[in-house]
């Protein structure tokens, strides 16, 4: 069976500077895959070449066996990968369950209807307020997403990112920012929401990482050093040299 | 008001939990609300029944429509258009063109129904132009629709078989056999066509911001780029809107052909759509009702202060700068910030503070009209008439220095005395505000 996500020979060159260069990669369905590496590794631009923020230079990605090189990020969306941002990416003069109601308009089929009324559509409003509950926003339902706490608006941000109910997940750093019991609930959340899910998440947080993740890339320079579980990658020698080794004792305050 | 005190009471209230009334409620409501909107479209003209002021209403019925069509773009989808007249005028030609069909016998169309014609022409615009203009926003857009609005009103001279040129198309409304009585030749049968068109617009447009595409439209407004990862194509969403905005924009320009029996290229130009922005803006963006009143407000200044003074657009002019500086959230965020000092019931409080800022604001602007109204006689009407005008009843003699004296001591003391009544007003919100945040910590 087709890895859920595939990436082959993924490069990106900002003008004459490679960022990414050269990436394989293969997650299986069901994976929690984490991908660490120093600053300026270009884990996010992997990220935007993913979900089509940013187009490939060469290379090619495919969801589920099927190419998606080249596609908008609408389109694949719509194939059911689904991301995160690192800076929080929400509607801020939208309400809590405005946010989530907008991000699972899609995946009912609504698309760009005129002509059903919004208040009337009983799958959207159960299926939001569903994720609500989820999020642990329940008592913050109507207030505006511009002025929810920062952790709050991280917990909205992982809402509007899996209420179109993708089947590949891109979390960018999840709990950067947060203080230590933000980070548990965080966790537990990410753990629930990507149950039986494919997860692929950027994160500093080496706790988390060795907590959640089955497997880690370690991402160097534009370049996979290493891909194991997480024991293989702790008794790696090159990652110990290139990221752990060097900076194990500033990864955990690394951003 | 942009007093911190102010500011702090606005934010209490959005942070606070919405009341969560029962949809069954809501919806009575709003059917309450659209009840009393029909009685005042139909009641408006037996109020106001002088022939200048059923003529009036009309055009703010129209004004009405075009407004709410603009904030289709500006306030529900954050495109600020600097040419939406394109489609207002662009529907009234087509409009005017069919009507003259109808009466020559070669079209067989109800005239009630001409603004359909109108909203053909105007969506069928907007599909075109909006398929150029949506594929950017922000400033880039801006510009683009003021590219398009240039081009149009440049192919409004090379054309002037279908733009009329410099006189414009005229038509006769009154064509064929009455039809249960009405033929539309009394303005007051034209007015009740345009509050019908109206209500039906004023009704469709707000039910699609309940739909999907009008939900998306405001995700557009927020964070376009967060649209895409939902799935969503913020460019589609842009051009939908902004063809289905021309529509309802054509519907207004068909009524203006209706009750004017005229249509000039002007009306397509960029002035034509820096009002419509203005009427929008003015009123409030961020509400749905703004515009409304904006067009009703705008419109009325418009036909009311041309008749007393010829310096109306400076008037225009200041008032709209008054409105950007100290209500950029225009009259319907007035309204909206309010709100706390009703449920508090502490509105009573600021009964006083506002009753004088009213008298300084006033004496500030009496002596801003004489000041403004002397400038003007000296100017443009001394050597015909002399130098003596009348103004508030009094005769000023432009020359003296005395009526000057008066002029800057008025806008001095009232400049004063508007410093002073800010004072209470403060401390009447500093009250609200605490009143508020006691009622948060229960």
């Amino acid at each position: 069976m087709a890895a859920s996500l595939e990436l082959r020979q993924v490069r990106k060159s900002f003008g004459k500077t490679a960022i990414i260069n050269g990436v394989d990669l293969a997650i299986e369905r069901g994976e929690r895959h984490a991908v660490i590496g120093p600053n300026g590794a270009g884990k996010s631009t992997l990220f935007n070449l993913i979900s089509g923020r940013f187009p490939l230079s060469t290379g090619n990605i495919l969801l589920n066996g099927q190419d998606i090189t080249g596609l908008a990020p609408q389109e694949i969306n719509r194939r059911g990968l689904s991301r995160s941002f690192q800076i929080t990416n929400i509607f801020p003069k939208l309400s809590v369950f405005e946010n989530l109601r907008c991000a699972v308009l899609w995946s009912q089929g609504y698309r760009y209807s005129f002509w059903h009324r919004v208040g009337g559509l009983k799958d959207v409003r159960a299926r939001a307020d569903e994720l609500v509950e989820r999020i642990g926003l329940k008592r913050r339902r109507d207030t505006l997403a511009g002025v929810l706490s920062y952790a709050e608006q991280r917990a909205l941000e992982i809402g509007v990112t899996i209420a179109g109910g993708a089947e590949v997940i891109l979390l960018d750093e999840p709990t950067a920012g947060m203080s230590n019991t933000e980070t548990e609930d965080a966790v537990a959340l990410i753990r629930a929401v990507s149950e039986g899910k494919t997860l692929v998440m950027v994160e500093h947080d080496m706790s988390v990482v060795f907590g959640l993740a089955d497997r880690i890339s370690v991402l160097v320079y534009g370049q996979v050093i290493a891909t194991g579980t997480p024991a293989e990658i702790r008794g790696n020698k090159a990652v110990q040299e290139a990221y752990l080794g060097v900076e194990a004792d500033t990864a955990e305050g690394a951003h | 008001m942009a007093d911190p005190v102010v500011e702090a009471v606005a934010r209490a209230v959005r942070n606070a939990p919405a009341s969560g009334a029962e949809p069954g409620l809501m919806h009575w409501r709003r059917a309450m609300v659209w009840a009393a909107v029909a009685a005042v479209l139909i009641a408006a003209p037996q109020v106001f029944n002088q022939g200048f002021a059923v003529s009036m209403l009309s055009q703010m019925g129209i004004a009405i429509i075009f407004a709410l069509s603009y904030n289709m773009l500006l306030g529900q989808t954050g495109m600020l258009s600097f040419g939406h007249a394109v489609y207002f005028g662009l529907g009234a030609f087509f409009a005017a063109h069919a009507l003259n069909a109808i009466g020559a016998g070669s079209l067989h169309w109800p005239v009630s129904l001409l603004p359909l014609v109108g909203a053909a022409a105007g969506l069928a615009f907007g599909l075109v132009f909006g398929y150029v203009t949506t594929k950017h926003s922000g400033t880039p857009f801006a510009m683009i629709s003021l590219g398009i609005a240039e081009m149009v009103a440049a192919c409004s001279l090379m054309f002037p078989s279908f733009f009329g040129g410099e006189g414009g198309i005229s038509t006769d409304r009154v064509v064929g056999d009455k039809v249960m009585g009405v033929d539309f030749g009394p303005g007051v049968q034209v007015y009740y066509l345009i509050a019908a068109w109206c209500f039906v617009c004023m009704i469709l447009m707000f039910a699609l911001t309940q739909t999907p595409l009008g939900r998306m439209a405001n995700a557009v407004r927020d964070n376009p780029e967060r649209v895409k990862f939902v799935g969503y194509n913020p460019t589609r969403i842009r051009f939908l809107m902004l063809a289905l905005a021309g529509m309802f924009a054509g519907i207004a320009g068909a009524l203006e052909v209706i009750n004017f029996e005229l249509i000039t290229a002007e009306r397509l130009g960029t002035a034509a759509s820096g009002t419509v922005l203005l009427m929008a803006f003015i009123g409030g963006v961020g509400h749905f009702y703004g515009p409304i009143i904006g067009a009703i407000l705008i419109t009325f200044l418009q036909s009311a202060l041309s008749n007393y003074t010829q310096a109306w657009l400076l008037y225009f002019g200041l008032f709209f700068l008054v409105m950007i500086l100290f209500a950029p959230g225009g009259i319907a965020s007035l309204v909206t910030l309010h709100k706390p000092a009703v449920q508090t019931r502490l509105l009573g409080r600021l009964a006083l503070p506002y009753a004088g800022a009213a008298v300084a604001g006033a004496v500030l602007l009496a002596g801003l009209i004489m000041a403004v109204e002397m400038f003007y006689h000296y100017e443009t009407k001394r050597e015909q008439v002399g130098a003596v005008m009348s103004l508030f009843g009094q005769q000023f003699d432009t020359t003296a220095t005395g009526p000057w004296l008066m002029a800057v001591a008025l806008l001095v003391v009232g400049g004063v005395l508007l410093r002073l009544a800010a004072r209470p007003i403060g401390a009447a919100w500093t009250e609200i505000a605490a009143a508020v945040n006691r009622g948060q910590g229960n």
